[in-house]
């Protein structure tokens, strides 16, 4: 579905030279959901960034479908720990927009918006502005609006690390619902190694700046998952532990 | 968003009967404060005009209130009125246009914006009003001089305030509409403009002012009509009730086209009076 191959990303800030990535192979299979965890500022939002098309990466290439990715990739949905809500909108226009961009009439896509509004369970706020809203709430609402033109990937870039961890584990608990309905392929950057377990088929283990893969780590807790309690079971804590010692390595050096 | 709570410091405070600072005071009450300060102020003028200070210099407002009056009952004023009105309103909206429209357009092009940076600038720094013998030879003494004077004072605010609202618009908004497949077109119209919009109201109510500024000033130059030519007229007479009573006329005016301006921007933003 999406492959990294022999990826790398430098940045130039004036004189000096910023690798932020340097040579990822990384497959990721239909339907699945892979978790990218590393240290901050490690460039894992970067490999977002160049399988979303926002930039090209410096060497190697990105498939998505079997074509490389050259241009904006539009059949992805991405969302970030930052809602990008247009604050001049309501919650339904909002909902509604990637339909209005595809030309639909008002009617049509504001059916089609009170419906994914329902199902993420922020129905009785559509006429609300977003700056009315609280965290969780934008939060479905861009769940809703990413979902509305039903990409077959999602990029999620520490989309719930802004919540307080009891609306995080209501947030992932409607992820995974939404995804067991619509099975679309998921990866996931997130700081939060239970989230990672929790939600995901795969691990990914970045290295520190320049990002490289340093683990990978097969997730076979069985689904449904309960997003509250799989926390508690023996075969979480053994995944738990076999990729924080691996973490812990790149961790312990930039702690110092 | 949790940093935004702060917490103001308890001030120990003497044990003695709460008075509502000045400041709080209810909006009622300081509208009559208001109105009691203008009257003070006023019989002070008129008390002083004549014994304090020579009335040549500052008249008085019974003279100005007499001289008001009779322009009104015999109709002279309106002519000059008009003549302002039209060359603001006019001026305006050909500033406002073009500045809106030269703000989007530079902003959206780095190169362009790059090009004609030190020329925009340079011509930004010039003092318009220097320009009004110019616009007098291009466009007659007639009101069009008038017009393009406020238009071109107009036109540098609004498209300075554009070009930044314009660069202002979140990049990430504009990233998430291209991932929903949205046309350079849609991207402009339904995050560009809407998110620009507070800058640009920023530059037209601060333009609003030099509008009736240009207006005046090129009825001042060269005119036979208008409140500036009214002023300059008066003045020229000696007529010191004449000179107030013209600039009490332009105070209303200013206040109006203010006003006016605030209520077309509260209805175009509710969301942001909602949001707050």
């Amino acid at each position: 579905m999406i492959e990294l191959q022999g990826i790398g990303k430098t940045f130039r800030k004036g004189t000096e030279e910023v690798r932020a990535v340097a040579h990822v192979d990384l497959a990721i299979q239909p339907h699945s959901i892979v978790a990218l965890i590393g240290p901050s500022g490690c460039g894992k939002s970067t490999l977002l960034n160049m399988i979303a098309g926002l930039y090209p990466p410096s060497e190697g290439r990105v498939v998505y479908q079997g074509r490389q990715v050259s241009d904006v990739n539009t059949d992805v949905g991405y969302m970030t720990q930052k809602d990008n809500l247009l604050p001049w909108r309501t919650v339904l226009d909002n909902v509604a927009l990637p339909l209005e961009l595809a030309g639909q009439s008002q009617a049509k896509r504001h059916e089609a918006a009170r419906a994914m509004i329902r199902q993420v369970g922020l129905d009785g706020f559509e006429n609300k502005y977003s700056g009315e809203l609280s965290g969780g709430m934008r939060k479905r609402a861009c769940l809703a609006r990413m979902l509305l033109y039903e990409p077959k990937a999602l990029l999620l870039d520490e989309p719930f690390a802004a919540l307080d961890a009891q609306l995080r584990i209501a947030m992932h608990d409607l992820l995974l619902k939404l995804w067991a309905a619509n099975k679309q392929t998921i990866l996931l950057v997130t700081h939060d190694l239970v989230e990672a377990i929790t939600l995901a088929d795969r691990v990914v283990v970045f290295s520190r700046r320049p990002a490289r893969v340093a683990h990978e780590q097969r997730v076979d807790l069985p689904r449904p998952r309960d997003v509250a309690q799989v926390r508690f079971t023996e075969r979480f804590h053994e995944i738990y532990n076999a990729i924080w010692d691996k973490l812990r390595e790149e961790y312990v050096e930039e702690k110092l | 968003m949790t940093a935004s709570e702060t917490v103001t410091p308890e001030l120990s405070k003497p044990a003695r009967p709460q008075r509502k600072p000045l400041g709080e005071m209810s909006p009622m009450a300081m509208v009559g404060l208001q109105i009691v300060l203008g009257i003070v102020l006023l019989v002070v003028w008129q008390l002083s005009a004549g014994r304090l200070i020579d009335k040549f210099m500052i008249s008085s407002p019974i003279d100005v209130m007499v001289r008001l009056w009779g322009w009104i009952a015999n109709g002279s004023i309106y002519v000059h009125v008009w003549a302002t009105i039209y060359a603001t309103v006019y001026g305006f909206l050909i500033g406002a246009v073009a500045g809106v429209i030269g703000g989007l357009w530079l902003g959206l092009s780095p190169f362009l914006s790059r090009l004609l940076d030190p020329y925009i600038w340079a011509f930004n720094a010039l003092p318009k009003v220097a320009l009004a013998p110019l616009f007098i030879l291009w466009f007659g003494l007639g009101i069009n001089s008038k017009v393009a004077l406020a238009a071109v004072l107009v036109v540098f605010l609004v498209f300075v305030n554009t070009f930044a609202g314009v660069r202002e618009v979140d990049p990430d908004l504009v990233d998430s509409l291209r991932l929903m497949r949205a046309k350079r077109r849609q991207i402009l119209t339904k995050v560009i403009m809407p998110s620009a919009t507070s800058w640009i109201f920023v530059g037209l109510k601060t333009a609003v002012p030099y509008a009736l500024i240009g207006t005046i000033i090129g009825e001042m130059i060269a005119a036979n009509r208008g409140l500036g030519y009214l002023v300059q007229r008066s003045g020229s007479e000696f007529d010191t009730a004449g000179v107030f009573a013209a600039l009490v006329v332009i105070a209303v005016l200013a206040v109006i086209f203010n006003e006016v301006v605030g209520r077309v921007q509260d209805r175009i933003q509710g969301w942001k009076v909602v949001s707050r």
